[in-house]
Formats: structure tokens, sequence, C-alpha cells
């Protein structure tokens, strides 16, 4: 082959690719990570062992209707966590958002302002997400006691950093062309937002979003073990008196609120589309 | 309420020298066409216009106010008051002709007007009547990503018309029209300029269009201004000189012109009846 027509990002390509592997292979060496061991004849029985202690699911009407009043209670717990964390996420994602600045235009004169800005909405919303949502549980079971009002404060602060760094790279990643037009003809960030970059960014934003929404409805079972309410804790006590027919049930309700949230998200993007 | 340009030179980000010593004067209500080879700094001389490039050296004087010395709001209600028509439609996909129309006015309008705008339009029939011009009103409330590519272009053209900006300006607008609909585009954009009596400064690619329908035509070679005539006075020597990279002169009309290499003197007639 001529160098005129050899691709000159094949080298790279190849380079980073064996530099990914390198790293990679000493990062599975030191977790232990050896999955045949899961095919191992006395392990295989010890994990049957435990699943046969699941079945049959318990179906009697008194667990059944905790079951109910818990999973009232996640679903409400997962739902107030995420409006809180949205009402955090959208201002501190738009912040995020460099198709949104104005200064940029030109560009202006006083960019470093946005630059600042920028940066600590960024700090900020690491540290939001960078403590884990059980932590911030642990944390305001002491102030509010146990109950589902410590597990909404402390999903809401966590997935707030989640959702607002997602939905500024959301933004930012798409077309970035109308909303730049607007702003060139005079229209504010919020207005250029609306009509520029929404459009586009709309059914990617509302699936991250429902998305997390299931992430907030499995996280409260963790955070139920601190005892934040709600199926977590039904699990909790389930587990600890050994029932795991009771474990099987509440499993089986995850599993429906999970596929629901994945249809509910089809079905908004669908409308979106 | 015109405008003028004074030692204006522009190195873009990667270094490409894309205008130098540009001095241009351009009174209020004047008609300019710009023409010039691609990649001669059409394009960029019209985003200085509209104040959404900052150049490095000379001044820049828009309507009376000078862009890159104002507060950001004085530079914000500048920009409201001058439209550009882009050559590559700059609307979301999914957007509906009737928000895509109206964002002409986010500039002007306070911010809730604009939000309520997205949920009920707010002035649909102003909306109307300025595609109705572009004979696009039956298109109203359809989604801009089921028109062709020239009924975007219109699109965004009547934007900038429900915009009514003081300094009109115009990127190429019809570059994805046929001939027959380039004329009465253009027409309508020296119309609309003669009877609001505002300042027009479109960039075209077909020469004859420039010729025919703007009294001051100025060639653009290499990011620096060739010549600055009145229509009448431009020779075919110095179109010849203004495109002599691209090996012909590109028209509208559907006519091709021949090589200027071998039939220097047998180019077609520019001036069409």
């Amino acid at each position: 082959m001529s160098t005129a027509v050899r691709d000159p990002a094949a080298l790279p390509r190849l380079g980073w690719t064996l530099v990914a592997l390198v790293l990679l292979w000493p990062l599975l060496r030191l977790t232990d990570f050896h999955p045949a061991a899961l095919f191992e004849a006395g392990n295989l029985t010890a994990m049957g062992n435990f699943l046969a202690g699941f079945l049959p699911p318990e179906t009697s009407p008194d667990f059944l209707s905790l079951l109910g009043k818990a999973t009232v209670e996640t679903l409400a717990m997962a739902t107030a966590g995420i409006a809180l964390s949205i009402l955090l996420a959208v201002p501190l994602g738009l912040v995020l958002t460099r198709s949104l600045s104005i200064a940029r235009l030109g560009p202006g004169r006083r960019g470093w302002i946005g630059q600042l800005l920028r940066a600590v909405a960024r700090a900020l919303l690491a540290v939001l997400r960078g403590v884990p949502e059980l932590v911030w549980a642990l944390l305001f079971v002491r102030v509010f006691g146990l109950g589902a009002a410590a597990g909404v404060l402390a999903l809401g602060i966590t997935y707030g950093g989640m959702l607002g760094k997602v939905y500024g790279e959301i933004l930012e990643s798409a077309d970035a062309r109308p909303a730049r037009a607007l702003l060139e003809a005079g229209s504010g960030r919020l207005a250029a937002l609306c009509y520029g970059l929404l459009p586009n960014a709309a059914s990617e934003l509302v699936s991250y979003t429902v998305y997390r929404w299931e992430c907030a409805v499995r996280a409260s079972v963790v955070m139920g073990f601190v005892g934040a309410g709600g199926l977590g804790q039904l699990m909790d006590q389930s587990m600890k008196m050994l029932n795991g027919g009771e474990a099987a049930s509440i499993l089986a309700t995850f599993l429906v609120l999970v596929v629901a949230a994945d249809g509910l998200s089809e079905l908004l993007r669908r409308r979106l589309a | 309420m015109g405008f003028s340009l004074e030692g204006v030179g522009l190195t873009h980000a990667n270094g490409f020298r894309a205008l130098r010593g540009i001095d241009l004067r351009i009174a209020p209500g004047e008609r300019v066409a710009l023409i010039g080879a691609s990649g001669a700094g059409k394009t960029t001389l019209l985003r200085v216009l509209a104040a959404s490039l900052r150049p490095g050296e000379g001044r820049v004087t828009l309507l009376d106010g000078e862009p890159w010395a104002c507060a950001p709001a004085a530079l914000r209600r500048l920009r409201a008051r001058i439209g550009l028509v882009h050559q590559s439609p700059p609307i979301p996909p999914r957007q509906r002709v009737v928000t895509a129309v109206l964002a002409g006015r986010l500039g002007q309008w306070p911010l809730w007007k604009s939000l309520a705008s997205l949920v009920l339009p707010v002035d649909p029939n102003g909306a109307r009547a300025a595609l109705a011009r572009l004979d696009l009103a039956e298109r109203l409330y359809e989604r801009c990503d089921r028109l062709s590519g020239g009924q975007q272009q219109r699109v965004a053209l009547a934007r900038v018309l429900y915009q009514q900006p003081d300094l009109l300006l115009a990127d190429e607008p019809v570059s994805a029209m046929d001939p027959a609909l380039s004329e009465l585009t253009i027409s309508l954009l020296n119309e609309e300029a003669t009877r609001r009596g505002v300042t027009l400064v479109a960039s075209l690619h077909a020469v004859d269009l420039a010729l025919r329908h703007f009294p001051r035509v100025v060639g653009v070679k290499e990011g620096a201004i060739l010549f600055d005539l009145p229509a009448a006075q431009v020779s075919d020597a110095l179109l010849r000189e203004l495109y002599a990279a691209e090996g012909g002169l590109p028209l509208a009309g559907g006519l091709r012109a021949p090589e200027p290499a071998e039939t220097a003197g047998e180019l077609p007639p520019l001036r069409c009846a």
C-alpha cells in the first residue's frame, strides 16, 4: 500500500487499543476475577440451596398488603427524590452547557466569568454525586428519624449530582447551531434552550430521567437497610428472619417496577420522537 | 443605521486568516451583494456584521453602536435588531414551522411570552403572514423535518422576515432553491429591505443574481475586498479575476460558464433580460 492512502489514524488506534488491554489485565488480576469458579460442583450446590430458600414466594394476604404499602412508599420515595434532584440538576446542568453561553459568541470579553461559573457548578455536582446516597441517608436518618424522608433527601442530592452532569452533557452533544443562531439574534439563554436545544435533546433527557427513576427505585432498597423505609426495609426484615419466600415476592415486585419503568420510557420516547 | 468596518481583520482559532484589512461603509437602506469564490471569507464577513464573530483587528460599528464595546444587555438589544439568514437553516428538525418562525422575535419578547408561545403560539397570524410571502402558509403547523431543503431555507427566511430586523443579512439564502425560486426569493428580500428602508447585505454564489438585483456589489477574494462597485460597473475582467480559482463563473440561470482559460472572450451574457 502506498503511503498516500494509508489512514493516518490507524496506528494511534492500534496503539490505544493495546494500551487499554495492557491496563485492563492487571485490574482483572487484582480483583481475583475467576469466572470458572461459578461452575464448580460445590459452588453450584451452595448457590442452588441458597436460591431454593426463596421458593415458593410468599402470597399470604397479610404479607401482600404489607408489600403493597411498602411498594407505594418506595415509589413515592423514588418519585419525590427524582423530583427534588431535577430541581437541583436543571439549573446546574444549564450552567454547564457551553452552547448556551452568550459570552462565547464572538467570543465576548468577559468569558472568564462563565468559565468560572461552569467550574464551580462542575465541582458542586461532583460533590453531590461523589458521596453515595447510602451515606447521605445515614446522615439524614439521624435528622429525620427512621422513614422515607431521609431517603427522599439522600436520593435528591446524589441523583441531582448525576442528573445535572448528564443533562449538561446531553445538551452539549445536541446540535448547537439552532441555539447559537437564536442567541445571535438577541434571544436569552432560557428561550434559546427551549427553542433551540430542547427539540433535539428532549427525548434523550426524558429517557435518562426515567432511567434514573428506575435506579432510584432500586437504590431505595439499599437505603431501606439503613432504615429509610419502603420495600428495602421490608426486605431487610425478611432477610433477617431468613424468610426467603417473602424476599422472593419483594424481588418479583422489583422486576415488575423495572419493566414498568422501561415501558414508560419507551412510551415517552415515542411521543417525543 | 448603516454600518462601517475599518481595517477589520480576523484570524480563526485554527490559524486560518479569514479576513484582512476590510474597509466597508454601508449607508442606511443600501442593498449590497457580496460575491466571491467559496472560502473567500463571505460567511465570516457576514458573521462579523451579525455581531457573532469579534474581529481581532479593526473597528466595527453596527447600526450606530459598537458591539464589542457595549455592555452585555446593550449587545443583546443590538443583536435583536440584526437578522441573519443562515446558509444551512439552523432549525431543529422536530420543531413545527410556526414555532421556528415565531423564534425570530425571541430577542424582543420577554421570557414569559417566549415560554407561553411554546404551549400555544402567541402570534400564529404573524407567522402565517411571513410564510405566505414565501408561499408556505399552508405548512404552518407542519414539522420542519417534513419539508424539503429549499422549503426549510424559506422557513428560516420567514423567521428573519418576522423578526423585522434593522439590518438584514443573508448568507447564500437561495443555495438550496431552483433558479426560478431563487429569483423570486432574492426579489422578495430586496422588496422587504426597500419597503422597510433597512440595510440589506446578501452573499450570493450566483453572480447573475447579484448583478440583476443589487445596486452595489462587493467582490471578496482571499479575505480582502477586491472591488466595491455599482452593479453596472462590474466588468467581466473583474469577475474573471474574482473567480480565477474556480475556473468559471457560477450562475443561477442554468447556464454553464465555459472554461475561462480557453474561451476568455466568450463568457455568456451576465445580464439576462
